[in-house]
């Protein structure tokens, strides 16, 4: 069974930080990460290659760094990595984005399922899933808690409000993953270091996928941020009940008998 | 991008029911949708899908529907992505929305997407507020899970197509006089053409009420300390007659599952009373239970965040207070 996994490489956020005076994101000391979702997602096909064999091939679309989050998945165990990295496909947005992985995934060709994190750390939209089955026209089996091969035919569990559905389809599919579907392998030392010196990293450029470029990036993305601003989410002042505990929760208890909540 | 801004009017709520009963979020949207409408003097459609749905449109008319298109079929028993998409943007290739709203639920968060991209059109996910600015609709929504948020909008394409978290718009009361029109949607499609199948519906049962619609709320963060510590939150949360909701650390912790998660990765909530219990009010949590009438956080550190959003505020450690709530409850209520 032959896999393609759409992976992402996310800023860590405890390291983004504001910077008021120019009204802009400062990213300076920013270190970047795999989306923690992917590692369940490259799990995933990892899982099922074992169970069935196959081909695994990663994407990423990102800046010539995003290679770091390829290197760790051949860590993992995957068979080929593919980096989208060119300056058409910056600015793009979660359609762009979708549009510029449809292009590369069509130009591979050969697959039986792409499976994408349900969404990533960073943006946590969860948009990219839906919108790369449409533009391949397949069938999507989104936040999938369990996936299931049975012959010709693939099983999911998705996880929703009041508890799961199973769905059933045909392949090709494209399935989204959350992070309680498995536990991901952490790669050995060894694997890492292989990764680094003997794994190749393919990358493809805009018009290696498409000798229209119109699609990609800010040009093909229709939704813009126009403002990013501080919320400030303040109350007042509270009054602060100090003392022993037996004080503090009878009196509070009181309170709440007062304003008709208990 | 080109432009296609033209042509286009109307607001469109995706409407979500399960087993005939509507998602509390549509009937938000459909108030949200009403007062943009009234603004931008525009009109309201509710897109009402599903099988033996009709019963349903005149609820909607009430919560300010102009019309409800109806598509009903045995098809459409349960939702599925494919035959949703096939129907919203067959219609809306025809009738040419400028905005179609959805609920950021399962369901609004795997079809709107979907939906978007056949309409080859942009998503704005999980909002927290809408406005109409300059023709345009502005999606406000918390950003990187700091306390940032962003406006984003979809300038030039249309549709513009949005979800928005349940519970973050207040709730308008159906007024019973209002009227409005039906449609019927022909459905052509054909069930051996669909390609994903539902083999089977697991439903968890469950006695609580869900989180978003629970009067008390108390929830408990890393200051709770363990598993065992969320044992005796249970205990307190039963006592008040609430509901138990926890920050991010805790279910990542797992000592908690996911469905307690209150915030902007979690859920959003508005109840009477909120509890926060070694909660030290970081955005990521505290952008989901701002709108909560009465606030009591109990936290060791005088100097933690949920203090400044607190009506009330008890200095202390969560193991020993509320120990000492959960044994003043107890003899007040004669169990001792």
């Amino acid at each position: 069974m032959d896999i393609i996994v759409c992976i992402k490489q996310v800023p860590d956020s405890y390291d983004i930080s504001w910077d008021k005076s120019t009204g802009s994101l400062s990213r300076q000391s920013t270190g970047a990460i795999l989306n923690p979702i992917d590692k369940n997602t490259l799990e995933a096909a990892l899982t099922l290659r074992e169970e069935r064999g196959g081909f695994i091939t990663a994407i990423s679309m990102g800046p010539d760094q995003a290679e770091e989050v390829l290197r760790e998945a051949l860590g993992m165990g995957i068979d080929k990595a593919i980096l989208l990295s060119d300056k058409v496909f910056a600015g793009a947005d979660t359609l762009a984005t979708s549009y510029a992985l449809s292009c590369a995934i069509k130009k591979i060709n050969r697959f039986d399922m792409v499976i994408c994190g349900k969404e990533s750390y960073d943006g946590v939209t969860g948009h990219v899933g839906p919108q790369l089955a449409e533009f391949l026209d397949l069938p999507q089996l989104t936040n999938s808690t369990e996936i299931a091969v049975k012959k010709n035919k693939v099983l999911v569990k998705q996880k929703i409000e009041d508890g799961y559905r199973l769905l059933e389809a045909s392949f090709p599919v494209l399935i989204t993953v959350g992070k309680n579907i498995n536990q991901p392998r952490i790669p050995s030392m060894e694997d890492i270091m292989d990764a680094y010196r003997e794994k190749m990293i393919d990358i493809w450029r805009g018009e290696d996928l498409n000798s229209n470029t119109e699609g990609f990036g800010l040009n093909g993305s229709p939704t813009k941020s126009q403002s990013v601003y501080v919320k400030k989410l303040e109350k007042g002042s509270a009054e602060i009940l100090k003392g022993e505990p037996d004080v503090t929760a009878k009196r509070l208890v009181e309170i709440l008998k007062e304003k008709g909540l208990l | 991008m080109p432009e296609n801004t033209e042509k286009f009017g109307g607001l469109w709520v995706i409407i979500e029911q399960r087993h005939g009963k509507v998602v509390k979020v549509s009937l938000e949207l459909l108030g949200e949708a009403r007062a943009l409408a009234d603004t931008a003097r525009s009109n309201v459609t509710a897109f009402l899908i599903g099988e033996d749905v009709a019963a349903i449109a005149e609820e909607l008319i009430w919560q300010g529907a102009d019309r409800v298109i109806i598509a009903e079929h045995t098809i459409c028993r349960y939702y599925r992505t494919e035959v949703y998409t096939d129907i919203i943007c067959a219609q809306a290739k025809k009738d040419k929305p400028e905005i179609i709203l959805f609920g950021a639920t399962c369901m609004g968060r795997d079809l709107a997407p979907r939906v978007s991209a056949r309409l080859k059109t942009g998503c704005m996910s999980d909002c927290t507020k809408l406005a109409i600015d300059s023709g345009h609709l502005v999606a406000t929504k918390p950003f990187f899970g700091r306390d940032l948020m962003t406006d984003i909008v979809c300038p030039v394409k249309r549709p513009q197509i949005a979800t928005i978290r349940p519970g973050v718009i207040e709730l308008t009361d159906p007024n019973r006089s209002r009227k409005g029109e039906t449609l019927s949607y022909d459905i052509r499609l054909r069930e051996d053409d669909i390609k994903v199948k539902v083999a089977g519906i697991l439903n968890e049962r469950s006695n609580n009420l869900p989180l978003e619609q629970a009067e008390k709320v108390v929830a408990g963060g890393m200051g709770v300390g363990s598993k065992e510590g969320f044992e005796m939150l249970k205990e307190l949360a039963g006592l008040l007659g609430a509901e138990l909701g926890a920050t991010n650390l805790p279910v990542d912790e797992g000592w908690v599952s996911e469905e307690f998660k209150i915030g902007q990765t979690g859920k959003t909530i508005r109840p009477k009373l909120y509890i926060g219990c070694g909660v030290s009010g970081a955005i990521q949590h505290s952008a989901g239970m701002i709108g909560s009438e009465f606030i009591v956080a109990i936290n060791k550190d005088p100097n933690a965040d949920i203090f400044k959003l607190a009506d009330y505020g008890i200095l202390g450690d969560v193991n020993e207070v509320i120990p000492a709530i959960i044994k003043e409850l107890r003899r007040q209520k004669g169990l001792a």
